[in-house]
């Protein structure tokens, strides 16, 4: 075999072109190839393990696909292989950040399963950890946000150190700071220690001041409001289709609660404000995070000057071998993040037939497309950021 | 005027660092391995068996019902009941094994553990690099006396002890009044059943610390 091989330099046959020439339409507009890029699943930006594969024209998004499912744990199947105690510390892992909520979430739709009460002072309590955990998501949740926009380091260490003292206040309650697992079927699992109320009266009568230190330090930023006003804007009728919860429903301008709406628990007794947003963009949201926090903390003095003493479990409950009766319920709380729900359906055994969660993490997710069309890169960062997701709770 | 809102926020920040010259209020960290903040009396991580008396095999109140084992959501405790040559089981575990790795401090087995047998601990530097030696604890490594468990939760193990003593308190004058029935009705000509035999002790004798 005589093969020769013809050796031919390249810039002889072909000279590269290193010029670059863009295309432009008969109307003199240059046009440019998309570009798709996969931000994440390991950006610090997306606030966990979550991917947004963004199509770019320029730097302008022209779509946008959420992808999930990276953190994804199985939790509604061994929720239903496990007994109705054994899901509660799973449900902590749902949303890290609010695990008080969660828990109550949990123990609510079991209540109405089983036909369970709370006593009065196990009530008060419930409002008091999930009001503080309200304090805690908002309060990380502005400081994310505004590192989100590039202040790296001070508001989120600022607002840090405010999360250690209720951090501190649920360590002393539960034993644990984030994975609280502290609610039960009918109550709570342990009473206040003495001192605590004390000690969250504190913290509670101080926060105002730190609200107020945040409030001059970032909401009257230059940079912040260019950054965030105008962008991301979700409009009230796109908000109740897609069935979006939470502040981000009501910094829409759509005044829906759970608190007013359901009054679940004892919220009927307390008298707070729904703060509204008008025009549903990224400063609305932010804003609007403010104002509850404020509300929150007018709902938690009044609580903790009214708890009375008493028992903290129903006295029907049992924690070895519970079994409710067959049936179904839903119960559904305003956690931090929007409308947090528990779909069980019991066939009378010790464990769920089924287990379904409702996040609202997930669903809120559901319309960032639609915020971020047309705005560019860095707007999609602080759009996500506004939203609120906590990955744990996505993907389940 | 464009600018003053940056300024404020300043001013803020350099409150904050001018003040942490002051008051040492505003110094909120702790310097970690030197210095520790104290713990939390529900403070909670681990869980460790309970034993009464200076013996750690004899003195485990754990009876291996295995309830703690069923419940256990991530089914991190591995137990074996002992028996002897007979085959008959005994009141004890014969292996009882903890993952550390899996375990996810929920404290649920604490909840229906029936005898106060098993209970949290509050020692948290537990890394090491002996997978099965060390992080997979066994009936040795987990059993530690009431003396440390009235040390690190004093309020809770006051409150379990005397529980335990109004228990056996009970039983033991369940099992007198059974011995006395039983000694009348030997007494008596013809006794009408036979008596039911005493129960052992089920709570072991708490030792207060």
């Amino acid at each position: 075999m005589s093969a020769t091989l013809e050796v031919v330099s390249r810039s002889a046959a072909q000279p590269p072109n290193y010029e670059i020439r863009p295309k432009v339409s008969p109307t003199g507009e240059i046009e440019s190839d998309l570009l798709e890029i996969a931000m994440g699943p390991h950006h610090p930006s997306t606030h966990g393990v979550f991917r947004m594969d963004v199509i770019l024209d320029g730097e302008r998004v022209v779509k946008l696909k959420p992808v999930f499912g990276y953190l994804h744990r199985n939790h509604e199947k061994i929720a239903e292989g496990t007994t109705y105690l054994g899901s509660m510390p799973y449900t902590d892992r749902l949303d890290y950040f609010c695990s008080m909520t969660n828990n109550w979430a949990y123990a609510l739709s079991v209540e109405k399963l089983a036909g369970l009460q709370p006593p009065e002072r196990a009530e008060y309590i419930r409002v008091i950890v999930g009001e503080l955990t309200r304090l805690i998501n908002h309060t990380c949740l502005l400081g994310f946000l505004v590192q989100d926009m590039g202040a790296l380091g001070t508001p989120l260490m600022y607002a840090f150190r405010e999360r250690e003292k209720i951090l501190d206040l649920f360590e002393a309650l539960s034993g644990s700071r984030m994975m609280c697992n502290y609610m039960r079927f009918g109550g709570c699992r342990v009473d206040l220690s003495p001192g605590w109320i004390e000690e969250a009266k504190r913290v509670v009568d101080d926060y105002p001041r730190f609200l107020d230190e945040y409030d001059r330090l970032m909401s009257e930023n230059e940079i912040l409001l260019a950054r965030t006003q105008g962008v991301g804007v979700l409009p009230a009728e796109l908000a109740i289709n897609a069935s979006v919860t939470g502040p981000g429903l009501r910094a829409s301008g759509v005044n829906y609660d759970l608190r007013k709406v359901d009054q679940y628990g004892i919220y009927d007794r307390f008298d707070f404000r729904v703060p509204l947003g008008d025009h549903g963009d990224v400063y609305d949201r932010y804003m609007l995070r403010f104002l509850e926090m404020r509300e929150s903390v007018k709902i938690l003095k009044a609580a903790l000057r009214d708890i009375p003493a008493g028992p903290i479990m129903d006295p029907k409950a049992k924690i070895r071998g519970f079994r409710p009766k067959a049936g179904e319920a839903y119960g559904r709380i305003e956690a931090p993040k929007g409308e947090l729900g528990f779909y069980l359906i019991s066939d009378g055994s010790p464990n769920p037939y089924r287990y379904r969660v409702r996040p609202p993490s997930l669903i809120n997710l559901t319309i960032l497309e639609d915020m971020c069309l047309g705005h560019t890169v860095p707007d999609v960062v602080i759009i996500l950021g506004s939203v609120d997701i906590v990955l744990g709770e996505v993907d389940r | 005027m464009l600018g003053t809102g940056i300024i404020k926020g300043l001013a803020e920040t350099a409150k904050n660092f001018i003040g942490s010259y002051v008051d040492t209020d505003r110094l909120i960290t702790v310097q970690y391995p030197e210095e520790r903040l104290p713990l939390k009396e529900n403070a909670r991580n681990f869980p460790f068996l309970v034993y009464d008396g200076g013996d750690h095999e004899k003195g485990l109140r754990c009876v291996a019902c295995k309830i703690c084992e069923k419940e256990c959501p991530p089914q991190c405790i591995y137990i074996v009941l002992e028996r002897d040559e007979k085959g008959k089981p005994q009141k004890h575990p014969k292996v009882f094994d903890i993952d550390v790795s899996v375990c996810m401090s929920c404290q649920i087995c604490v909840e229906v553990c029936p005898f106060d047998a098993i209970k949290m601990d509050t020692e948290y530097e537990l890394s090491n690099d002996d997978r099965f030696g060390s992080l997979l604890q066994n009936k040795r490594q987990l059993a530690k006396s009431n003396a440390y468990y009235h040390k690190i939760h004093p309020v809770e193990a006051e409150e379990v002890d005397s529980r335990l003593a109004a228990e056996n308190a009970r039983v033991e004058a369940k099992a007198k009044a059974e011995a006395e029935a039983k000694a009348k009705a030997a007494a008596a000509p013809k006794p009408a059943a036979p008596p039911p035999a005493a129960r052992p002790n089920p709570a072991p004798q708490p030792v207060p610390a």
